[in-house]
């Protein structure tokens, strides 16, 4: 149990920068006189387990991970709650692409074919576009084989490795479409993993969003809503955070929203990879 | 379930002035950027620019960018595409300052801020402060430097095509090893004239750009130089002459002096000055036309090394009269630290005197001494004329001429 004073947070490493920015951001709050610490964790199912259980304050979460806070805390009589969110987690959208020089108009037309996707826990490359051929009528697995590339499970597609393996399976010929992040089909294009003019998007999913600062009701709750308050007053301008929000990728934090999510949830009840309780069900999950 | 509609758009409907760029066929993969940015720059934060293009990835990745930029594109626009300016490109430059100005140095101090920039360059803020610790106009700059730089551009020398490699030389064993012996101590002299400069470079706040210029050209001089003396000791024989123990112990002296301007006032001022006479002496009394040449070569560079020294060692003591007092304790200190050592190898001093003798005979040798007297008379001179600009009484100069290294340098 973390102590009385200090507001733990959790995050998940994948990736060394994830130090660089959590030892720079703990710097700033101290500095703020405010009394911060972090701890990692190599997957984010236990960082979830943790946040509900009360060993830390915070979790810095996938969507996913989001998702399986919500029931877990729930089932254990508290309720999870969104405290804040980068600028650039709003609004993301998720788009399914061929090559060019195929035949595919649309989603429907992938009946029969072989979709890359990225790893089983990726909300943004595997479980929130596989609804869009629900959507077209196709039941994935049936009505098309899917391949997925399991790269950095555990993680929920915070690496990009699975969907970057989704993609060149794509352009190899390997499969017929492939399903990405609009960042990453933009990354991908701009890094000629996908050779400029040689993909066209057939599939875009509505906006979503993706990650958040989760606590839980059952918190310390002036420590949190001071912890909310310092992450929003962070300002671009300022050279001391400048840095570590670029690293983050992000401008702004802004309030915490939930209205994002429901896609996932969709796809998190129709693919069994959670139950209620927040118990993970997925078959093929290993993190 | 939660409502997934896109939150209302809070800025003004495009009129029919709205700002807008069409980007043709242009791709955000293939460089749209560029004119999106174009067009943002002049606009206040919180304005709408339509945006047309042919792209047909364009709707999908203007989102992307403009997530990632800090803009934002209106999802209430009735299939047009608006992108509304955010602020994060102004705050990022917010603190930005200029690196002094592109047109001269600063006459002050260099801020650790600009670091490796260019001179007069838009500091973004937050970067590395590194520690050039000489960055006080007073303590580096001279005036001359600039105009300097250009003359060692202009005089650089190619050793494999200036000097005649392959002139007959037809020497005695004895003036041949003379030779040898003072190309020795010339190399040595050469790597300690390298070295100083060379440490001193990477202290200069780059701000001094003239000043990092010319002490980086005065080292390529000195490997050049070095090179030079190797190749002449080394083009009958590989059996180099000897190092005595005085002379490096003169040298390391030079190197151990932590003070820019104390350093160039014993190396370049005192040391390199007095190696002027020395080198015109090698010209005048070389016994062969490749000695005659690159002591020709040599010291036209020294000649710009001893400028900016007694340039900028002036400046110094204009700008604060009291380092007269540094400098002559610096003299003297070396003076005392080299007391008990020998100064001047013998063997070196004897080799100058075969050399300016040419021939291994009695009266050719009574004629290299008294010219090996008379350089050492054109050095004093010399150190004493310096001092004299530097505002040193005909005595004063004359007592601290007496007190330099015998070992020239």
């Amino acid at each position: 149990m973390a102590d009385d004073t200090t507001l733990v947070m959790g995050a998940v490493a994948y990736d060394p920068k994830v130090v660089t920015i959590w030892d720079g951001f703990r710097r700033w709050f101290a500095d703020q006189d405010f009394d911060f610490d972090y701890v990692l964790y190599s997957n984010y199912e236990r960082q979830v387990e943790d946040l509900v259980a009360g060993r830390i304050h915070a979790a810095w979460n996938s969507p996913l991970a989001w998702v399986r806070s919500v029931r877990l805390a729930a089932a254990s009589g508290t309720e999870a709650r969104a405290l804040t969110m980068r600028d650039t987690d709003c609004d993301l959208t998720s788009v399914i692409v061929v090559r060019a020089d195929t035949p595919y108009q649309s989603v429907a037309d992938l009946r029969g074919a072989t979709i890359a996707t990225g790893a089983v826990d990726s909300p943004q490359a595997t479980l929130i576009p596989l609804l869009l051929l629900e959507d077209a009528g196709l039941d994935p697995g049936a009505d098309a084989t899917i391949r997925r590339y399991d790269v950095g499970v555990g993680l929920h597609g915070d690496h990009v490795g699975g969907e970057r393996e989704a993609a060149r399976a794509l352009t190899n010929g390997d499969v017929e479409a492939a399903c990405m992040i609009d960042a990453n089909h933009l990354q991908f294009t701009n890094e000629v993993t996908l050779p400029a003019g040689a993909t066209r998007i057939i599939g875009q999913t509505p906006p979503y969003d993706h990650c958040n600062m989760t606590v839980t009701t059952a918190g310390p709750t002036d420590a949190l809503a001071r912890f909310g308050d310092l992450l929003r007053a962070m300002d671009y301008g300022d050279a001391a955070v400048r840095p570590l929000l670029d690293l983050e990728g992000l401008r702004q934090w802004v309030p915490g929203r939930t209205i994002g999510y429901a896609q996932l949830e969709r796809a998190v009840d129709e693919t069994a990879f959670y139950d209620d309780a927040g118990h993970v069900t997925a078959a093929e999950y290993r993190p | 379930m939660p409502d997934m509609s896109p939150p209302p758009s809070t800025a003004p409907d495009p009129g029919a002035g709205a700002a807008t760029v069409d980007l043709g066929a242009l791709g955000l993969d293939g460089g749209a950027h560029l004119l999106l940015d174009h067009a943002l720059a002049p606009l206040p934060p919180g304005t709408r620019l339509v945006v047309k293009g042919r792209d047909p990835a364009l709707a999908v990745h203007l989102r992307v960018w403009a997530r990632a930029r800090g803009h934002r594109v209106d999802p209430s626009s009735d299939g047009k595409l608006v992108v509304v300016r955010g602020s994060a490109n102004d705050d990022r430059w917010r603190d930005a300052a200029r690196a002094g100005d592109a047109r001269a140095a600063t006459a002050t101090r260099a801020d650790a801020r600009w670091g490796l920039a260019a001179r007069g360059a838009l500091i973004e803020s937050g970067g590395p402060a590194p520690r050039f610790d000489l960055d006080d106009h007073d303590v580096v700059w001279a005036d001359i430097a600039p105009q300097l730089y250009a003359q060692a551009l202009a005089g650089q020398w190619d050793p494999a095509t200036s000097i005649p490699w392959d002139a007959a030389t037809d020497l005695s064993p004895e003036v041949e090893a003379a030779v040898v012996q003072v190309m020795t101590y010339l190399i040595e002299n050469e790597q300690a004239a390298l070295t100083v400069p060379a440490r001193f470079l990477g202290r200069v706040h780059p701000h001094f750009r003239e000043i990092v210029q010319l002490l980086a050209v005065q080292v390529a001089d000195e490997a050049r130089h070095v090179e030079v003396f190797t190749r002449r000791a080394r083009l009958h024989g590989d059996t180099l002459g000897v190092s005595g123990a005085g002379g490096r112990a003169s040298l390391q002296s030079l190197l151990d002096e932590p003070d820019f301007t104390l350093a160039l006032f014993l190396l370049s001022v005192l040391g390199e000055g007095s190696f002027l006479n020395l080198l015109a002496f090698l010209e005048r009394h070389a016994p062969d036309p490749v000695t005659a040449a690159i002591a020709h070569l040599v010291l036209q560079d020294e000649a710009r090394h001893v400028a900016y020294g007694l340039a900028h060692v002036e400046l110094a003591v204009r700008a604060d009269p009291s380092l007269r007092a540094s400098l002559q304790m610096a003299i003297e200190r070396r003076h005392d630290a080299l007391r008990d050592t020998a100064g001047l190898n013998q063997a070196v001093h004897d080799a100058l005197t075969v050399l300016a003798a040419g021939a291994w005979e009695p009266d050719a040798i009574a004629a290299g001494v008294t010219r090996v007297r008379t350089l050492e008379a054109e050095m004093d001179e010399g150190r004493r004329r310096r001092l004299a600009r530097l505002g040193y009484s005909t005595d004063d100069a004359a007592a601290l001429s007496a007190l330099h290294t015998r070992n020239f340098m």
